[in-house]
């Protein structure tokens, strides 16, 4: 059968999430574009998805020695960093992706139909790629200090998702003001690395919600960080009771993170008829 | 044929300009506006323009028809396009479209140079919309028409830019939807290359596909389309069979070539004729917006004689190139028709009946003399353009660095 399709003002958003299912073979070859470009012209390649985030984990693990922050009795300090390092690495990268992921590509949006909201998708599909090489690096690790996750692990996949979703939330957001104000593409970093620091992946989130110094305000507002909760909930996957969940805090940045996806949609599906316009 | 497959009502678009330089705003100016405007106590200071780009378009188009496009640079061509490829939304109207409809506003969209030829092909045609598996049906036909089966696992950076734009159209070529919209893409590439590209886009709509196809190429509209639409300021002005609509396009008023002599003081001779002004005609005495290869054309030349009688009137006109050789001298000398009295006319006419210029932009020359006498001479008066048209009813001509000039001529083998 023919399909009809009807071109007026605001007519699109009707089939959206059929048609963007219809593009999952556009989506999964611009993923495959930018594993394939990315270590063009590399000296040492691939090894890159696996110095990255060693480094990260590195800078990451010495600012926990140095301070202090409390580690679990039998718990090596270095898989409870790696235990963080690796989520927020697999959300600063989908979350930049997904910010840059239009201007990055304004040439196929201003000649090419194609559900806009392929592209920063694509990018997180990229982000999970890496993902994969730092969880093995995370078991490589666990394996060398004999520290097996117990039947919790089996809950990774829910944290994975979450993870996603709190970058795809943010990164869509980011990705519809990038095109209407390039000014987002200088907040961006910022927010990366200033994330970076307010995210428990030097320290654990009991160092600030057990912590009689720090004031509920601002547990509250730590709490609001989306990544929060992916930690917490990294860590007890892999560290079961060793590392409870904190429940008022985990709440807090889920409900965060998932009220910054339906806002992050929604910003992005009602500005996306305009991006070829602007960009 | 009748079946509409494109159905259009009002159509419009409209783009605010903010009347900066970047395209994007900044927040800076964003923020700087709000607080003036709050500091002013009124509304904001500067209003952002409006513009039409297309206006109350309605038109339909049958299943299997091959449209041109044609009109001017900034007419809405482009614009009309991108709107029925759905890259950008309209501001009002609707429009139906019954089937797939696949876009090529330009040759190797997210073509990636650091990928090779193998993998841009299955890259682009997935841009393009094809499947994967489409795509690996059609790849050898693709790699045969591009001619790069020896550069396959190249990567693109590499290629001369000829083998990528073949590649790059030959993916675009092998696309199998109802409805095929082209913009300019064949203004790239060598002759040969375009030559190959038409015959594709030929064989394409035979197989009943219908095709929207802009192009500032005449000859390749008349050739490829059966029928035409006609754009202006936005604004649908003729759509019909395409001789007639590439024959008012190039009539209309607001293309056509006229040019003012009557201000020019760099001019010598007694001035007893003095040349006012220059237009080109059709062979109907309408005005046209240029000459075209192998159509009946006009030089017109308006003339007053301040000082009375004109006897003798000799008149030469020199056409150049644009690398100001001279390529032809027209003369009422050389064809034995010096006017003996040309007192109480008001215009010479110089008629071809078939413009034997190929297309192109050339500039011309004035000398006339009055009883053997120089009375007019305008070193470089003008130019005008010649588009490329059907010399031979094969929708070819030579390539542009071949000549000037085309002449009838036939060949047999005995």
């Amino acid at each position: 059968m023919r399909t009809t399709i009807i071109i007026a003002p605001g007519a699109r958003t009707k089939h959206y999430w059929s048609d963007l299912w219809r593009y999952r073979g556009l989506l999964g070859f611009l993923a495959w574009r930018d594993v394939m470009v990315r270590y063009k012209q590399t000296a040492i390649g691939v090894l890159w998805a696996v110095v990255r985030p060693l480094i990260t984990l590195a800078a990451m693990w010495f600012i926990g020695w140095l301070f202090g922050s409390t580690v679990p009795e039998g718990v090596p300090r270095v898989l409870l960093v790696a235990a963080a390092t690796m989520p927020w690495q697999l959300f600063a990268s989908a979350f930049d992706g997904a910010a840059n992921s239009m201007i990055g590509n304004s040439n196929l949006v201003t000649k090419v139909y194609f559900p806009r909201m392929v592209l920063p998708l694509s990018t997180v599909l990229v982000s999970l790629i890496d993902m994969a090489v730092a969880l093995v690096i995370l078991f490589v690790l666990m394996l060398l200090h004999a520290h097996l996750p117990g039947p919790e692990v089996l809950l990774l996949p829910v944290f994975l998702a979450l993870a996603v979703l709190a970058a795809l939330g943010t990164g869509l957001y980011m990705a519809a003001l990038n095109v209407k104000y390039r000014d987002f593409r200088y907040i961006v970093p910022v927010i990366v690395q200033f994330g970076l620091y307010i995210t428990p992946v030097a320290f654990s989130s009991s160092d600030v919600f057990a912590n009689p110094r720090v004031p509920e305000a601002v547990k509250f507002i730590f709490a609001c960080n989306p990544m929060v909760a992916v930690i917490d909930g990294f860590r007890f996957c892999l560290f079961g009771g060793d590392m409870p969940i904190h429940w008022p805090g985990f709440l807090t940045s889920l409900g965060v993170s998932l009220l910054l996806l339906v806002l992050g949609v929604r910003y992005f599906r009602r500005t996306e008829k305009g991006f070829a316009d602007i960009i | 044929m009748g079946t509409p497959i494109i159905t259009a009502e009002g159509l419009g678009k409209r783009f605010v300009l903010h009347g900066q330089r970047e395209r994007y705003t900044a927040l800076r100016d964003v923020i700087g506006r709000k607080a003036r405007s709050l500091l002013k106590g009124g509304g904001p200071d500067t209003v952002p323009q409006a513009f039409w780009a297309l206006k109350d378009l309605s038109f339909t188009i049958n299943e299997g028809d091959r449209v041109g496009i044609v009109g001017r640079n900034g007419a809405g061509k482009s614009t009309l396009l991108k709107v029925l490829s759905r890259i950008i939304d309209p501001t009002e109207g609707r429009v139906e479209i019954k089937g797939r409809l696949a876009s090529l506003l330009e040759v190797g969209t997210g073509f990636h140079p650091e990928l090779s030829g193998r993998e841009n092909i299955y890259l682009n045609g997935s841009i393009l919309g094809m499947s994967r598996a489409e795509i690996t049906a059609r790849f050898d036909e693709i790699v045969a028409f591009a001619e790069v089966e020896k550069f396959l696992d190249t990567p693109v950076k590499r290629y001369s830019s000829g083998m990528y734009v073949r590649l790059a159209f030959a993916v675009a070529a092998h696309l199998e939807p109802e409805i095929l919209v082209v913009d300019e893409v064949l203004a790239v590439g060598d002759a040969e290359f375009q030559r190959k590209c038409i015959g594709k886009m030929k064989e394409v709509s035979s197989g009943g596909r219908t095709v929207l196809f802009v192009s500032h190429n005449m000859a390749a509209v008349q050739n490829l389309c059966n029928s035409a639409m006609y754009l202006r300021h936005g604004q649908l002005v003729m759509q019909g069979d395409t001789p007639s609509v590439v024959a008012e396009y190039l009539r209309s008023a607001e293309t056509s070539t006229r040019i003012d002599l009557a201000a020019r003081d760099d001019r010598q001779g007694s001035g007893a004729i003095r040349f006012t002004g220059f237009s080109l005609c059709d062979g109907a005495g309408n005005d046209l917006a240029a000459a075209m290869t192998g159509s009946p054309v006009v030089f017109r030349f308006s003339f007053t004689a301040p000082t009375g009688p004109l006897r003798n009137l000799h008149l030469a006109m020199g056409i150049d190139d644009i690398y100001g050789q001279r390529i032809l001298h027209l003369s009422n000398e050389t064809t034995g028709q010096v006017f003996a009295d040309a007192t109480g006319a008001t215009h010479i006419d110089i008629r071809l009946p078939r413009c034997p210029l190929l297309p192109g932009t050339y500039g011309f020359t004035l000398f006339s003399t009055v009883n053997g006498e120089i009375a007019d001479y305008l070193f470089n008066a003008g130019t005008f353009h010649v588009e490329s048209g059907d010399f031979f009813g094969t929708g070819r001509l030579p390539a542009g660095d071949q000549g000037s000039f085309i002449a009838e001529h036939s060949f047999s083998i005995a």
